[in-house]
């Protein structure tokens, strides 16, 4: 190799060098979490779908987080913050980011926004979200056939759509094999505090409930149920797997993965439009993780099915006949429940004691 | 409204297991602030403790020694606060809220491995005689040890403030720091002792979350704990007593109105979620509405001896 050769070589990599760099981080992405991404559950996921995704795009895409930002309006400037910085697509992942988001996003037209759980949008805001309730009919079939008690607890966070559509599902398949169970439900008007989580998971249990549902974001009630013994748990937007086979017998997990990377690719590809998501278990969005030897194989064949059937389209959760909780009709025989009322649900079904707080 | 599903024994119980960090922390922070000086960094403290506590509870196979370690970590973390304040006089405020945001650090890179990981309980203690009693026995006297510590701890606290010549020297060094200086009494050494007590205090309190009140470590497991101590400080203006009535009123309401909502209480769940602090802001405001009880007079002022 003479000098000449060996400088070109040098020039080349050089070149090739730059290119790679320019290459580098075309484009960031961020995110806004209402919670630590070491809560075990909801940020959880969120994040190491955010971890895939800048793995997917194998340096093409920077990402930046910022963690425990609270549905206030502090939520707006954390929001403001991360557009400033250069973010080209910012993913606000809870309910509450909704109004936060949508005032940011108009004054930064040429950012897109992701909002997740939330039904409002504009020309640079998207929201997506996951049909969460079809893991809570499965969840409810399992707890209607496991209780002793007949008595399930219900740890609900905010009376959002969301959190009231998952009661409503797991109560009616819960309802449906064991006319006897009765619900429970604590409004905690927090996603995540473990202290006040494993509380009401134990205020439940000392009411009678030996099955716990839960709606809050951290594995506290799992470590308390398993505390108290003889009651079953689901993990909650994670698999929670490190609690099975007893007390967590399943769980919902979410899968942000796959959306996460086709929406960055769209911008990448200039292709981003303002969209609507609200894929379930057959998108596989929702997954259902796998049933512990702690369910009897009947109940475990009968919700395997149950899964399948959503999965294909063949069943609806919400399928008629349904009432409402003050009696009056919702769904005929056969009829399955719309989108939009779905999204908007702000009533429980007949059979709930309780009632929704406002 | 079926209440009869509430069991007054078990609530009982939760209602300590709920009150028991809150009181250590704050009981803690009294001793501080009683000395002059302001540490809001409690909560950075506490989950400091809390993940200490929890790693050495897991590795050791030792609660006991989860709380030795936590009480030592939370010491060390308010050490550097003591330095910072005291020695090189920086601004009380900041750097207590530097505390907290170093200890929300520190502490989520500490717990990384153990997420996820069960620790050994910590084994009941039970009181002979006492604890035989009937309903009783079990409600009051059967409970773990740092149940009773923490009480305890609360008496001594008081005892020490009000009978002894040292808890007179603290009290002096809190209400006229200069005065304290004349007639010869190190200042600037007291108040890190109070701080170093705090600081274990704060830990301790930490250590009894991710050890028996949840029991598991998760990043920011605290959640405003910390600040909820600090304020019952000073609600209860800064009377050992108070301290605990406010603590066991925050932690019975929390639980009472958790099981309030279990048992399907006709009650509007929005002011059930509101009313453990409405009901100890204003009990604490009540039985304080008589007499002077001011603040420290040297509260969050700094001291040094040339000035």
């Amino acid at each position: 190799m003479n000098r000449r050769t060996l400088l070109t070589t040098a020039a080349l990599a050089l070149t090739l060098g730059t290119t790679a760099f320019a290459q580098d981080e075309e484009i960031t992405a961020g995110f806004i979490y209402i919670g630590p991404p070491g809560d075990g559950g909801w940020t959880y996921e969120h994040d190491q779908a955010r971890q895939k995704m800048e793995a997917h795009f194998d340096g093409k895409v920077k990402t930046i987080y910022q963690e425990n930002v609270p549905e206030s309006a502090d939520a707006e400037r954390a929001i403001t913050q991360m557009a400033l910085t250069g973010a080209d697509i910012i993913f606000t992942t809870s309910f509450g980011y909704m109004d936060p988001t949508l005032a940011v996003a108009e004054k930064f037209p040429d950012v897109k926004f992701e909002h997740a759980t939330g039904y409002k949008r504009s020309d640079n805001v998207s929201t997506y979200s996951a049909r969460f309730y079809e893991g809570r009919a499965v969840q409810g079939h399992i707890a209607g056939k496991m209780t002793k008690t007949n008595k399930i607890g219900y740890i609900a966070s905010v009376p959002i759509p969301e959190v009231i559509r998952g009661i409503n599902s797991a109560y009616i398949h819960a309802k449906k094999v064991n006319p006897d169970v009765e619900f429970s439900i604590i409004w905690l008007y927090t996603w995540f505090d473990p202290a006040k989580e494993a509380d009401a998971a134990r205020a439940l249990i000392e009411n009678g409930a030996d099955v716990v549902l839960q709606h809050t974001d951290s594995t506290a009630p799992q470590a308390a149920a398993q505390e108290a013994g003889n009651v079953i748990t689901f993990g909650q937007a994670s698999d929670m797997a490190e609690y099975a086979p007893m007390p967590r017998v399943s769980s919902i997990i979410d899968d942000w993965a796959p959306y996460y990377i086709a929406r960055v690719q769209a911008v990448l590809d200039g292709t981003w439009e303002s969209t609507d998501t609200w894929d379930g278990i057959g998108k596989g969005m929702v997954g259902i993780g796998e049933i512990s030897d702690a369910v009897p194989a009947d109940v475990k064949a009968e919700a395997l099915a149950m899964k399948d059937a959503i999965a294909s389209g063949e069943y609806h959760p919400f399928t008629g006949p349904l009432k409402k909780q003050d009696g009056s009709d919702w769904l005929a025989e056969g009829e399955v429940a719309d989108d939009g009322t779905l999204a908007g649900m702000n009533f429980y079904l007949e059979g709930i004691t309780a009632e929704i707080p406002n | 409204m079926d209440l009869s599903s509430i069991n007054p024994v078990l609530l009982i119980a939760s209602v300590m297991v709920s009150a028991t960090p809150i009181l250590l922390a704050a009981i803690g922070e009294m001793v501080v602030e009683k000395s002059g000086v302001l540490n809001l960094g409690v909560e950075g403290m506490m989950i400091t403790g809390a993940v200490v506590g929890f790693a050495v509870a897991v590795s050791a196979t030792s609660p006991g020694l989860g709380f030795v370690a936590a009480a030592i970590a939370g010491a060390l973390l308010s050490l550097a606060f003591g330095l910072l304040t005291q020695y090189l006089l920086s601004n009380q405020v900041a750097t207590g809220l530097g505390l907290t945001l170093v200890g929300l650090g520190l502490s989520s890179l500490i717990g990384k491995p153990y997420e996820g990981m069960k620790t050994p309980t910590l084994s009941k203690f039970e009181i002979p005689l006492l604890s035989d009693l009937p309903i009783l026995g079990d409600m009051l006297f059967s409970h773990d040890v740092m149940v009773y510590f923490s009480l305890l701890l609360v008496a001594a606290v008081w005892a020490f403030l009000k009978y002894t010549r040292a808890g007179l020297i603290l009290r002096a060094v809190g209400e006229g720091h200069d005065s304290a200086h004349a007639l010869g009494y190190k200042v600037t050494q007291i108040r890190i002792l109070a701080i170093l007590f705090g600081g274990a205090c704060a830990g301790l309190g930490g250590a009894y979350l991710s050890l028996v009140r949840v029991p598991q470590w998760t990043e920011g497991m605290t959640a405003g704990a910390g600040w909820i101590a600090l304020a019952i400080v000073v609600f209860a203006s800064w009377r050992a007593g108070r301290v605990a009535v406010g603590a066991y009123l925050f932690g019975g309401v929390t639980v009472l109105q958790l099981n309030l909502q279990a048992a399907g209480a006709d009650v509007p769940v929005a002011l059930l979620s509101a009313s453990p602090y409405l009901i100890t802001i204003l009990v604490l405001v009540i039985i304080s509405a008589r007499g002077v009880h001011g603040a420290p007079a040297s509260l969050g002022r700094p001291f040094h001896a040339s000035h």
